[in-house]
């Protein structure tokens, strides 16, 4: 029974895509209940699962699988393994989803592709559903590029915009080059082992088996997977695409690119984590760590409402990289599960403002102001008092204060951070860290300020505002709700005593002894001695940054222009995104575009020319034998004909046809055969 | 005339019928090659057959052959007749065909 419920939970949103997509616009409402109907359904038996499996108190899982594919010899196996991890994630997407489904009944009411964009909402839960329960890479993969395909549709969802079909394109492409790498890893250890069962690939390697027999293959294996990580989850230097896909409808960007699909980057690391040596965990713990650091900085320059959220966004999950990277896996999972909260939240308040702020524009007849930059708002606190609420606590818990949800894992990732420090003396990721922690702080208190406090910048709009429906604010609620402590851990100060904890449970590392990173246990010493400076540290760095906000924003005591002015080259950089879009449009675009004009000129006069020389040749040389076989052989031939012509011209000369003639002849040619024999 | 010539011609021997048959041979050819008539043609081949037969007998006569020359003789006139038989009906069917029996008009096979 346990075996169907992921498949029936995994098939209902499919079932309601396929739905949607040839029937959407025939039913009434143009179908919303049915999608959202369906993918409640898939959040109930989620949380069924989830609850039977925790309270079970066993790591067994849920495992069933069978031969798909035959070669040779070998065997395709493919299946589906539900383990703590993957029922929790199973809850978070379906749930993230069910809320956004319901939000969207709101804030996309009147679009043009009402049923269509519902129809590609199933098929992104589907997929992204696909790649949480599966026990094999290739399902895996397979799933990988079916969310990159509807991430793709939806960011494109407005396509008749310039800039949502570029940055659709932009989101796929960027996806690509990382799913390549994936693509390599999968085929090293799927050459090494014959297969692409999990369970099976650790195994072998647990069994001293490495790919090619030499434990640096096995790092680059785990590189290259992580690759996949670094397109999906946006981290440096694949996290450009991010900040565009916000062209897509706000929903969307709540459920893909903050809460799930690019959270997806993380499970994965999360799945394979057994496999990975230290090495590749540093390369891992380092990428996330320049990750956060870079989009936390570009975050506190950035004016677009959801610009900012998505450059957070990024800066969140290098968060959780960096977390598995260093060893603190249950930290770097359990920041997934909050951050899907309260990221979502943030996404759909933002939605919320925006909604709010676009009709109000509409009735204004002000089609030129930009709805989502925030030096438009301000002051909206007691027009939208729902949104305003749940936002502030979204924010609380995403700057890690206490009794929230966020404080409970960022704490336990900064603690994770500096025990590996004290460990091995990579020094370095706990500061940028502590140092990322306060520039959440800043940066979303500023959003929070610019947005709901102070004065209106324009008046006429703001007084416009209106609070929004209750379909709206009520996932706002439910996520505000989730983002407080309690769901984790009833200890607002550790979630080390709380279920998740208990649930999730850092796997065994399976490589061999001297490549291994510090076990479990090791690890989790470390922790224990260091938590309580971590966690003064890390209070310390929120309540710094968010005065700072404050004292920049709120009071006006500090300028932040002039602080900006003295920043000089950190700000324009950051306020330039780092240059990150200018530089690859010059080195990659550009170098491209470079390459294929050299490649054009190449075709056109090497190539061509080598094409049109040999068709020259072969033009001289047909006409030569033309020639020869015009006047040598056809000449031949009719002198064996003109021969045979004339001879017979001759010859007809003695066929008189009269009989006496012949007689005459034979007479005469016996006379001279007589003379000359007798 | 020389007396020896008419004692040669008083006094005949194999010699005699063969001059006689060639100059019936003779005849024969002229007829056939000369003349336009047809039947006048079968009739030359008809003194031919006769002059190889005159042949026939008189080597009969005079050699050792005793009565196998007669026996050809018989031979070939009987053969003669058959071949008259057939050659009339050929004459017959040229006739129809192209209302005429003068040989030089007969001559579809000019090449």
């Amino acid at each position: 029974m346990f075996t169907t419920i992921p498949i029936i939970i995994l098939l209902l949103p499919l079932l309601g895509f396929v739905l949607m997509i040839f029937f959407g616009k025939k039913l009434p409402r143009q179908g919303d209940w049915l999608s959202s109907g369906l993918i409640s359904i898939s959040l109930l038996l989620s949380i069924y699962l989830l609850i039977n499996k925790v309270s079970s108190h066993s790591e067994e899982m849920i495992s069933h699988s069978f031969t798909w594919v035959l070669i040779g010899s070998g065997s395709i196996e493919i299946g589906i393994a539900i383990d703590n991890l993957a029922a929790v994630m199973l809850v978070v997407v379906t749930l993230v989803s069910t809320l956004v489904h319901f939000f969207s009944m709101g804030y996309m009411k009147d679009d043009v592709r009402y049923s269509r964009y519902y129809a590609y909402l199933g098929l992104f839960s589907f997929s992204m559903l696909g790649i949480v329960i599966t026990n094999n890479l290739l399902l895996m993969y397979a799933a990988w590029e079916l969310v990159g395909i509807s991430s793709y549709l939806l960011i494109g969802h407005w396509y008749e915009k310039k800039s949502a079909s570029n940055a659709a394109n932009k989101a796929f492409i960027v996806n690509r080059i990382g799913d390549f790498g994936m693509f390599i890893g999968i085929m090293i250890l799927f050459f090494s082992y014959s297969t692409f069962t999990f369970e099976a690939i650790f195994s072998s390697i647990n069994s001293g088996q490495l790919p090619f027999g030499s434990e640096q293959w096995l790092t680059a294996a785990g590189i290259l997977i992580f690759c996949g990580a670094v397109g999906k989850s946006a981290q440096f230097p694949l996290h450009v695409w991010l900040p565009d896909a916000m062209e897509g409808p706000t929903p969307v960007s709540a459920l893909i690119h903050a809460a799930t699909m690019v959270a997806a980057g993380v499970y994965l690391v999360a799945r394979v984590f057994p496999m990975l040596t230290s090495d590749a965990l540093l390369v891992i713990a380092y990428i996330g760590a320049i990750t956060s650091l870079i989009a936390a900085t570009i975050a506190i320059t950035q004016f677009d409402i959801k610009k900012v959220l998505a450059y957070s966004t990024i800066s969140q999950l290098g968060y959780m990289i960096m977390a598995l990277g260093v060893g603190a896996f249950t930290a770097g999972f359990m920041h997934l599960v909050t951050h899907a909260a309260f990221k979502a939240g943030l996404f759909l308040g933002a939605g919320s403002v925006i909604y709010a702020m676009h009709e109000s524009l509409h009735k204004a007849k002000d089609h030129h102001t930009d709805a989502q930059d925030v030096r438009n708002m301000g002051g909206l606190k007691s027009k939208m008092p729902i949104t305003y609420i749940t936002f502030l606590v979204f924010t609380l818990a995403i700057s890690g204060i206490p009794f929230t949800s966020g404080f409970l894992s960022k704490d336990e990732i900064l603690a994770g951070t500096l025990a590996f420090s004290t460990m091995n003396g990579h020094w370095i990721l706990p500061v940028i860290g502590f140092a990322v922690a306060a520039m959440t702080a800043l940066y979303m208190f500023r959003l929070l300020i610019l947005t709901f406090h102070g004065k209106p910048a324009d008046e006429s709009i703001i007084s416009g505002i209106k609070e929004s429906p209750k379909v709206m604010t009520v996932p706002l609620m439910v996520l505000a709700a989730l983002s407080l402590f309690v769901f984790y851990s009833f200890n607002p100060l550790g979630a080390a005593s709380g279920w998740f904890y208990a649930a999730i449970e850092q796997p065994m590392s399976v490589v061999p002894e001297l490549i291994q990173p510090a076990s479990a246990h090791v690890f989790h010493e470390a922790v224990e001695n260091i938590h309580g400076m971590a966690m003064i540290i890390s209070i310390l760095m929120a309540g710094a940054g968010v005065l700072l906000a404050f004292a920049m924003y709120q009071w006006k005591k500090v300028n932040a222009d002039k602080l900006a002015e003295h920043a000089g080259v950190l700000y324009k950089g950051a306020f330039n995104k780092w240059y990150f879009d200018e530089f690859y449009s010059k080195a990659f675009v550009g170098g491209t575009i470079i390459l294929t004009k050299i490649l054009r000129w190449f075709d056109e006069n090497i190539i061509d020319g080598i094409v049109n020389g040999s068709a020259h040749i072969t033009k001289i040389i047909s006409s030569i034998s033309g020639w020869i076989d015009n006047n040598v052989v056809d000449g031949l031939v009719n002198a064996t004909a003109n021969t045979a012509d004339r001879a017979g011209g001759l010859l007809s000369k003695i066929q008189t046809g009269k009989v006496q003639v012949y007689l005459v002849y034979v007479v005469f040619s016996f006379l001279v055969l007589f003379i000359l024999f007798l | 005339m020389e007396p020896s010539f008419l004692q040669w011609l008083a006094d005949p021997g194999l010699s005699h019928f063969l001059i006689l048959s060639a100059i019936l041979f003779s005849l024969g050819i002229m007829a056939v090659l000369s003349k336009r008539n047809v039947i006048m043609v079968l009739m030359g081949v008809e003194l031919i057959l006769n002059s190889a037969n005159i042949n026939f007998i008189a080597f009969s006569r005079f050699t050792d052959l005793s009565l196998d020359g007669h026996m050809i003789g018989l031979f070939v006139i009987i053969v003669a007749a058959a071949e008259a038989a057939v050659a009339l009906a050929i004459v017959l069917n040229a006739y129809k065909r192209f209302k005429t029996i003068n040989l030089d008009d007969i001559s579809m096979l000019k090449g």
